[in-house]
């Protein structure tokens, strides 16, 4: 089969990459960089004058509690160094909720010696425990976020085959969007409108609706058609799909390449659940679909996999024998 | 309707299962009148091919009558006659139009598993694994037949089902074995394997005019039919004889100018300890297939000469002997049968009666008889070669 797919940039075909990607700001990506500057307005003073801070939370202020303040400190300092200089900090924020049990720690050893100021130490400890359950909220929901997702700033899927029939078949099937469910497994249906812009409907395994509005980027008949998502999209994405003649009467070769947001929340569990562990795989499998399609007229359907090729199929195969009641 | 399902290791069963009902719009369905056992079922029933699933219906070795017809297959009608070959070819891709319909590229919806292991994806075929489509296969009383109107011949005389009935795989197959020899005058072709295959291999390089033929294999029932009914010149016993010298001595030192490997992956070997190693390796599953065919072709080849590899593999090998094929310049062709390509050719050489396929049948069995048929053929009984079906 001469389907493939690949995560290299490299093209040797002319096709320019999928457009670039206008990404939403995600509401973890929020609240990990407040929590970056609170580490910095906690490190810096605690650093600069322990003493003062000592005082502000009820705590006796001698050499010790000093050098402590200092130690946490630069604790809070290289924590928020790491929130602000990677891509998906889940693990300084890690880092964070063990600082924090360890404060929690120091500040129930300063209640044991119960010479303090018991209101300002009360209002101190309870502000640590409020920011350790923002810290392991925020960590647990940025570590829950699907495999490979975590540290690149998007997915791509590159994916192609070679058909048989002419470029200007393939764009003209394509372009008109409507006939894309025929072989896109996981869409129900794309309206066009009169603006060009488009509604798509997709399903995922268990029955999860998704949907969302895109617009064609770039159109050159018989060459290729990119596209995006609007504002608003729950799953972020552009694309490309280029034909270029394979040589030697072989057909037309078809290249697709789609960049998807970093997915969170929602969105972040509708994508990993359609694409599982190998993205790359539904995006052959639709490129295989539409090889059937244009080359046979059909899907090719077997008792094993009566759908047509799906990649969920694959894991959990019918048996191969006749199925009851189906039926043309 | 009954058909013969497998559930597992050396278990297959007749049971009731779903009639087929057309599902594409190219698909026919077939009443089956002739079907049979092939040396590559056995390997499913032995357990050595992966992807199989409780309840698969096996069988690609069938014939029948056409009782319903997709709405796009103009070719046939209820009625007709028809073999239909075992490999499931679309008819419009590069490879069927290059008659490379074994590996079609769209008949198999499951191709992303055969890449797991291939690299690229071969063509459906009828009751044979998941890993290459999940088709219900036709041993069997119905079948379901997808490209109806690509694959299957209709046979438009009075022949009897017996001798037409290999069309669908092993004289096809055991024809481009010895095609892909690329004989010319002189040559002599030595064969690995007396079993169907083997035989059609043998029959097909006499027709295609090889000097002598050398038939290889430890049964005496299987060297005597290779010898009157296929027409050997010479055969070898490996239990009995050492291969590589009295191939030598046969061929005035030179070596078979070709070998064909009608064998497989479930190959013996005279030497115990060699035939246990790769016996442990292959039911450990550290290998998957067992070459001894394939080795021992390679170093009796006379260097320059073709090895032809026509006996089913599944997957890995051990202990290749690379170096004597790189250092004698051999050329190794191989495949599973394009089936389709040599549908008339050879149903014109039967009709003119320049062979009859029927020699190899040894057993005729009910459809209800066939977990008997799979013993008796797996273990030689009662000199079996071959076990023909009827539903």
């Amino acid at each position: 089969m001469s389907t493939s797919a690949a995560r290299s940039n490299g093209s040797a075909t002319g096709i320019p990459p999928a457009p670039p990607l206008v990404r939403a700001p995600s509401p973890e990506g929020e609240i990990t960089r407040m929590l970056g500057w609170l580490s910095l307005g906690l490190g810096v003073p605690q650093t600069v004058a322990p003493g003062r801070v000592n005082r502000l939370i009820g705590v006796r202020d001698d050499g010790r509690s000093r050098l402590w303040q200092r130690v946490v400190g630069v604790r809070e300092l290289a924590a928020a160094a790491g929130i602000f200089s990677q891509a998906r900090p889940a693990s300084w924020l890690w880092a964070r909720v063990a600082g924090d049990i360890k404060d929690l720690a120091l500040l129930a050893a300063a209640w044991r010696r119960q010479e303090q100021r018991a209101g300002r130490l009360a209002a101190a400890t309870a502000s640590v425990a409020g920011i350790t359950a923002v810290d392991a909220f925020t960590a647990a929901r940025m570590s829950r976020l699907p495999e490979g997702v975590t540290k690149d700033p998007s997915f791509r899927m590159k994916a192609s085959t070679t058909v048989r029939r002419s470029p200007d078949e393939l764009y003209s099937f394509w372009h008109d969007f409507t006939n894309l469910p025929r072989f896109m497994a996981h869409l129900e249906s794309v309206e066009t409108k009169p603006d060009g812009r488009s509604h798509w409907r997709a399903t995922g395994p268990a029955g999860m609706k998704v949907e969302w509005d895109a617009e064609v980027v770039r159109d050159r008949p018989g060459e290729l058609i990119a596209w995006r998502t609007l504002p608003g999209a729950e799953v972020v994405h552009t694309g490309i799909v280029g034909f270029v003649s394979a040589p030697g009467d072989r057909g037309t070769e078809v290249h697709v390449d789609i960049e998807y947001a970093p997915p969170a929340g929602r969105a972040g569990s509708i994508i990993g659940k359609l694409f599982g562990e190998e993205p790359e795989i539904q995006v052959r499998d639709d490129l295989r679909r539409f090889k059937q399609v244009m080359e046979t007229g059909e899907l090719v359907r077997s008792e094993g996999t009566p759908e047509g090729t799906l990649a969920r199929r694959l894991a959990k195969q019918r048996p191969a024998q006749p199925i009851e009641g189906s039926t043309s | 309707m009954r058909a013969t399902v497998w559930s597992g290791r050396n278990k297959v069963q007749v049971e009731n299962v779903p009639d087929p009902r057309i599902v594409n719009s190219r698909d026919a369905i077939v009443k089956i009148t002739s079907t049979a056992i092939c040396g590559s079922d056995l390997h499913m029933y032995d357990g050595y091919m992966p992807t199989m699933k409780k309840g698969d219906v096996l069988g690609h070795e069938f014939m029948g009558e056409v009782v319903e017809t997709g709405r796009d297959v103009d070719n046939l009608s209820v009625g007709d006659r028809v073999v239909v070959p075992f490999p499931i070819a679309c008819g419009n891709c590069n490879a069927c139009r290059n008659e490379l319909y074994s590996v079609c590229e769209n008949s198999n919806p499951n191709a992303a598993l055969a890449e797991k292991l291939m690299g690229h994806s071969p063509c459906g075929i009828f009751g044979y694994t998941h890993m290459l489509g999940g088709y219900a296969g036709g041993q069997a009383e119905y079948a379901r037949v997808p490209f109806a109107d690509v694959g299957p011949i209709k046979i438009e005389n009075d022949l009897p089902d017996e001798k037409v009935l290999f069309l669908s795989d092993i004289f096809p197959t055991g024809y481009m074995g010895a095609e892909l020899c690329d004989i010319k005058p002189g040559d002599v072709i030595a064969v690995w394997g007396a079993g169907p295959v083997g035989q059609f291999a043998i029959a097909s390089a006499k027709l295609l005019g090889a000097e002598r033929v050398i038939a290889i294999d430890r049964f005496d029932y299987r060297l005597g039919m290779a010898r009157d009914e296929a027409g050997a010149d010479d055969v070898i016993d490996y239990e009995q004889a050492d291969v590589l010298a009295t191939l030598n001595e046969m061929t005035g030192g030179r070596g078979p100018d070709a070998c064909i490997d009608a064998v497989g992956m479930e190959g013996h070997h005279s030497h115990v300890a060699l035939h246990a190693y790769d016996r442990v390796k292959h039911a450990t599953r550290t290998e998957t297939d067992r070459p001894h065919a394939l080795r021992e072709a390679v170093m009796s080849c006379r260097p320059g000469g073709v090895i032809s590899i026509i006996g089913a593999y599944g997957g890995m090998v051990d202990k290749f002997p690379i170096g004597a094929a790189m250092n004698k310049s051999l050329t190794f062709k191989m495949g599973q049968c394009h089936v389709q390509r040599y549908l008339r050719p050879l149903l014109d050489r039967i009709e003119s009666g320049e062979i009859d396929p029927s020699f190899v049948i040894t057993h005729r069995l009910d459809l209800d008889e066939t977990p008997r048929g799979y013993e008796m053929f797996k273990n030689k009984e009662d000199n079996c070669e071959k076990v023909v079906l009827n539903p």
